[in-house]
């Protein structure tokens, strides 16, 4: 059984004149680690939303058509029970804050839980290291950097080790070196315990190569939904204005210019720089 | 012309954010300001509009001491856009929003209209002029923020993080102003995270760690530069990082973008098929 699935999912905002997502229907399996891309405005946050019971519990509006995650029918779940099983990471970390330190706001969704003490220190420190934060752990999170907000949020959610883990647009605050840490940590954790990652992104020049099922939608609806290696590759996702990874891009081009490369689309530099050699040693 | 001397700045909360930093920065020049979280980007802009004053050193705007002068004053020639749009919303309306500044400053009605109707088509905001800003999603609020302040044309623009929430062909867009800016030897100064979309626009880059700036050059010297990108947290362009790859073949090291890598790429295929 799909862990997140959705049929005819269109949803309406309270004050928005039309549906912001139509006719979603999409299955996301267990252990997947999802990529969810396309243009600004075309619905990624409010998929999110109904992803956690956000909408329709806290947005209200009208939903239509039906949705299931981790087994549960999100209509009939409280947001507390929602939030036992799908982590939300959101695109603006500030609004996700709000305990006097970090390390509160990292202990929180534990404390909720019930953890015992001991159990709850473990997980906080190790989700605080790993983001990369521990330092700071007793700063107020509105006295820090905006990067340093959404490790915090990210953090948050870690602790929790929800069976689904969402991040709505998580490089845009991160450096770069940082936000692939962090990744490598979300990947290691989608591996060997098969939580599932749902990952809203534009950037994909350092996400690209963990994804192994992409979403792309446009204008509300579902686009593309399928293998990366084909739809990065696809001339639809480029004139859905996707930015295709530039490695993946270099590939186009020079099998345009009938350079022989191997027939597996690249994306990424790893990927593209293996192939090059070959090319190169074959000649 | 932006001067900073050798300024420190430390907040309330005795986190000391600037060591030192001093920089020039002449009319006309395109800059990115780049580094790991926390390393004092933001902190150092909001120095070159005068919302934060140094605790020790200078900051001069065209020769004028920032501590001499209103934020009122300098905010006409140098506009600023926030890492976070919240920050900086406040209207009942797109329209409003962008409006807002031109009123303020005395534009006359005909100019606002025209400037207004400008950055709504600019920004692909047309369809929203009507709607609240909160109502809109994270990509969208950004470049209402980024039009309410391109709108009335300051001579020194300052955008924290600009391409948050953008897609491909928002960037594209926002690359292309920055260039045309750029040709009317207008200041241009960016925060951003987005190598990728650096490697495109190529601008002089300033690397920030821990207070301090620690490398100034071209985007093509810097970001093929894997040492000093590692220091301030930030990997090179993907392009590069190929590159780097194939050190041990007779390619160039500084290459940042897709068409000169084609270009080398296919100069060394043809010369060993010969
Ligand atoms: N309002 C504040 N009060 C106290 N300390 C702050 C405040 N804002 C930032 N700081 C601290 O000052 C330092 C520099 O922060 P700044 O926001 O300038 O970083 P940044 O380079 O912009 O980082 P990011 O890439 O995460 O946006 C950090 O250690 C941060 O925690
Ligand atoms: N709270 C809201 N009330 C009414 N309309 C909204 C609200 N939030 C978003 N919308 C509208 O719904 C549509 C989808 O917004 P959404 O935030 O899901 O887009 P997105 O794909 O996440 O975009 P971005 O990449 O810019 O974050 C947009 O047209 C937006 O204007
Ligand atoms: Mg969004
Ligand atoms: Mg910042």
């Amino acid at each position: 059984m799909s862990i997140i699935k959705t049929e005819n999912l269109t949803y309406t905002y309270p004050s928005g004149t039309k549906p912001s997502i139509r006719d979603v229907s999409i299955k996301i399996e267990k252990g997947e680690f999802v990529l969810i891309t396309g243009p600004s405005g075309c619905g990624k946050t409010t998929l999110c939303r109904c992803f956690n019971g956000l909408i329709p519990h806290f947005y209200q509006g009208e939903l239509k058509g039906e949705i299931t995650v981790a087994g549960l029918r999100i209509s009939e779940q409280p947001i507390y029970e929602m939030a036992k099983n799908v982590g939300l990471v959101f695109q603006n970390p500030e609004n996700q804050l709000f305990a006097l330190s970090v390390e509160k706001d990292v202990a929180f969704g534990l404390e909720n839980l019930g953890v015992p003490r001991e159990e709850m220190r473990k997980r906080v420190d190790w989700a605080l290291n790993l983001t990369g934060i521990y330092d700071i752990r007793e700063r107020a999170p509105h006295e820090l950097s905006g990067g340093q907000q959404q490790r915090v949020a990210i953090a948050s959610v870690l602790a929790m080790q929800p069976e689904i883990i969402v991040l709505d647009e998580p490089t845009s605050f991160l450096d770069p070196l940082g936000a692939k840490k962090i990744f490598e940590v979300i990947y290691d954790l989608n591996r060997k315990l098969r939580i599932t990652v749902v990952l809203v992104e534009h950037r994909l020049d350092l996400t690209a190569r963990y994804a192994n099922h992409i979403i792309v939608m446009d204008d509300g609806k579902i686009a593309l939904d399928g293998d990366p290696r084909k739809i990065l590759g696809s001339e639809e996702a480029r004139l859905i204005g996707v930015g295709i990874p530039k490695p993946t891009r270099l590939y186009q081009i020079l099998q345009k210019d009938r350079v022989s490369l191997s027939n597996t689309i690249p994306l990424s530099s790893d990927e593209m720089a293996a192939m090059l050699r070959e090319a190169l040693k074959n000649q | 012309m932006i001067e900073a001397k050798n300024v420190y700045f430390t907040y309330p909360n005795d986190v000391e954010a600037l060591k030192g930093v001093s920089l020039t920065i002449k009319n006309g020049e395109f800059v990115a300001i780049m580094g790991e979280n926390g390393a004092g980007k933001t902190t150092l802009v909001k120095h070159f509009n005068g919302l934060l004053k140094p605790t020790t050193g200078t900051v001069h705007i065209d020769g004028v001491n920032t501590t001499k002068v209103s934020v009122a004053t300098l905010a006409r020639n140098v506009g600023f856009v926030f890492q976070n749009p919240d920050h900086q919303l406040f209207s009942e309306t797109v329209e409003e929003e962008i409006a807002f500044a031109l009123k303020n400053f005395g534009f006359k009605e005909k100019i606002i209209k025209r400037r207004l109707t400008w950055a709504l088509n600019l920004l692909d905001l047309t369809k929203y002029r009507k709607t609240s800003p909160f109502m809109l999603s994270g990509g969208e609020r950004k470049r209402v923020a980024l039009a309410s302040v391109l709108a009335w044309n300051p001579k020194i623009l300052m955008l924290d993080e600009p391409t948050i929430g953008q897609d491909y062909r928002q960037k594209e867009k926002l690359l292309q102003f920055i260039l045309q800016m750029k040709a009317q030897r207008k200041t241009v100064i960016i925060v951003t995270h987005d190598v990728e979309f650096v490697a495109e626009c190529s601008p002089r880059i300033l690397l920030m760690r821990k207070g301090r700036i620690v490398a100034d050059g071209e985007a093509r010297k810097v970001l093929t530069n894997p040492e000093i990108l590692t220091q301030a947290s930030i990997v090179p362009p993907q392009i590069t990082q190929i590159f780097l790859q194939l050190s041990d073949f007779q390619l160039p090291k500084e290459v940042i973008d897709v068409y000169k890598a084609r270009e080398k790429l296919l100069n060394l295929l043809e010369a060993k098929a010969k």
